[in-house]
């Protein structure tokens, strides 16, 4: 049983044929060829394949494909705008954010929601925002650096 | 093992009719809302159903509204709704406290209340709020409607009264006229993402009735009634004191009857129901 899906990714109509229990990181990475989004887990502990769904950040292994009908969906590809890099993505760059990377698709989706829900985010808030991504290499200060740099970032271009 | 995505039928009804129609056709469909916990079991290959309906695209589910004396939630109602819902804060403030403590918040936008009862965990967040704040909750098949007390909802571990062709439509609970004195408070292995070990909820009414419900320490969630009388008698008589709480606490917790299992052990259980009971009872005396 196969179903078409349409949905928008990154801004872009995409239409996709796949089993309506597929999961969406799968369909992302292999029918979509978006494999910026990661699979760490894959039972919604790890944050690693975080993407946002019409407006709300999700676990793309958690999403059944057929839920993706009509949603408006944004993955890691669409956060920087062509070249121009996200004030998170900068920041996470300039302040050591990443190591080995795999957590870092979903830290960024992740931090970019907290700042558009919170736009000052206090240390609690951060922990919070991010409490659904798990790093195992930076022990997590240089990423909530990141954050906070991003969010003085983004009211200074305000 | 991983799931097989071509092992599972997945429909999606046009409306709410169209999703009890096929609940009712006695053809083993069971209801997937936003996934958070069946696509676990999914990935685990431990989803026994082959034919899913889901129902998150359903509007008939969502909504939070004010309907005569209650606070009327739809099934769909997702954590980070009730976080935000300024109504559910006033009027069902351990509900509220409940989602906060929930997982993260890419999980709080997608798991449901509905969802969270219908699984029936024993260890499930909001169940223990719902059942201080005396909820109800509706249960649709093709056939009718009915309001089922949620205090009777669960009959035993991962059994409840609901028929194979319904669904859980929308949960109410009864406004309040006045601010409730409240309590919440889980203990986990961390603050985010876990799995309560124990897990405490209670209310104070204006007028002395008292609620008090557990998480984690029996086969499913429960109000812990002896505690409540011992709590409503206190106050009936004037206000809560340090040594009546010692005196409550120390005739224990009948309900609780908590097991070794892989997230703890009996002997911690029963010696943290005492302590958060004692938490929850002293926050009450000031």
């Amino acid at each position: 049983m196969k179903n078409a899906v349409r949905c928008s990714v990154n801004g872009t109509p995409c239409a996709f044929t796949a089993p309506p229990m597929a999961r969406l990181l799968d369909v992302l990475r292999e029918e979509v060829s978006l494999t910026g989004t990661k699979e760490g887990c894959g039972e919604g502990e790890c944050g690693a394949c975080t993407v946002i769904m019409d407006g709300r950040i999700v676990n793309s292994c958690l999403v059944p494909a057929l839920q993706a009908e009509g949603a408006s969906i944004t993955t890691i590809e669409g956060i920087a705008k062509g070249e121009v890099l996200h004030a998170v993505q900068t920041a996470f760059v300039t302040h050591g954010g990443a190591q080995c990377g795999m957590c870092t698709p979903g830290m960024v989706i992740a931090a970019v929601d907290l700042l558009e829900r919170i736009p000052s985010p206090d240390e609690a808030q951060i922990r919070e925002g991010l409490a659904g991504n798990i790093c195992r290499c930076t022990g997590y200060t240089k990423i909530f650096d990141a954050v906070r740099e991003a969010a003085r970032l983004l009211a200074s271009a305000a | 093992m991983r799931g097989d995505a071509h092992a599972h039928a997945l429909v999606a009804p046009a409306d709410l009719n169209g999703a009890l129609a096929l609940l009712a056709d006695k053809s083993g469909y069971r209801v997937l809302a936003g996934g958070t916990d069946m696509m676990v079991a999914f990935e685990r290959g431990l989803l026994k159903e082959s034919r899913l309906v889901s129902i998150w695209h359903l509007a008939e589910l969502r909504g939070i509204r004010v309907d005569g004396p209650h606070l009327v939630m739809g099934a769909l109602t997702t954590y980070t709704d009730l976080i935000e819902s300024p109504l559910v804060v006033e009027n069902a403030p351990t509900l509220a406290a409940a989602a906060r403590d929930t997982a993260a918040v890419a999980i709080r936008n997608r798991g449901t209340v509905g969802g969270n009862i219908a699984n029936a965990s024993p260890a499930a967040d909001l169940p223990p709020a719902l059942l201080v704040h005396d909820c109800e909750v509706e249960l649709r098949s093709s056939s009718g409607a009915r309001w089922v007390d949620y205090a009777g909802f669960h009959t035993g571990y991962k059994t409840t009264v609901m028929r194979p062709d319904e669904l859980i439509a929308r949960v109410r609970v009864p406004l309040s006229s006045e601010p409730l004195r409240h309590f919440y408070r889980k203990v986990g292995t961390r603050k985010a993402q876990a799995i309560s070990k124990v897990c405490i909820a209670a209310t104070v009414r204006p007028g002395g009735v008292a609620r008090v419900a557990f998480g984690s320490v029996a086969p499913t969630v429960v109000r812990a009634r002896g505690v409540e009388r011992e709590l409503e008698t206190v106050l009936a008589k004037g206000p809560l004191t340090p040594e009546a709480v010692a005196r409550i606490v120390g005739m224990g917790v009948t309900e609780a009857t908590p097991i070794d299992d892989i997230r703890s052990t009996a002997d911690y259980r029963a010696r943290v129901t005492r302590n958060v009971l004692r938490e929850c009872l002293m926050s009450f005396t000031a």
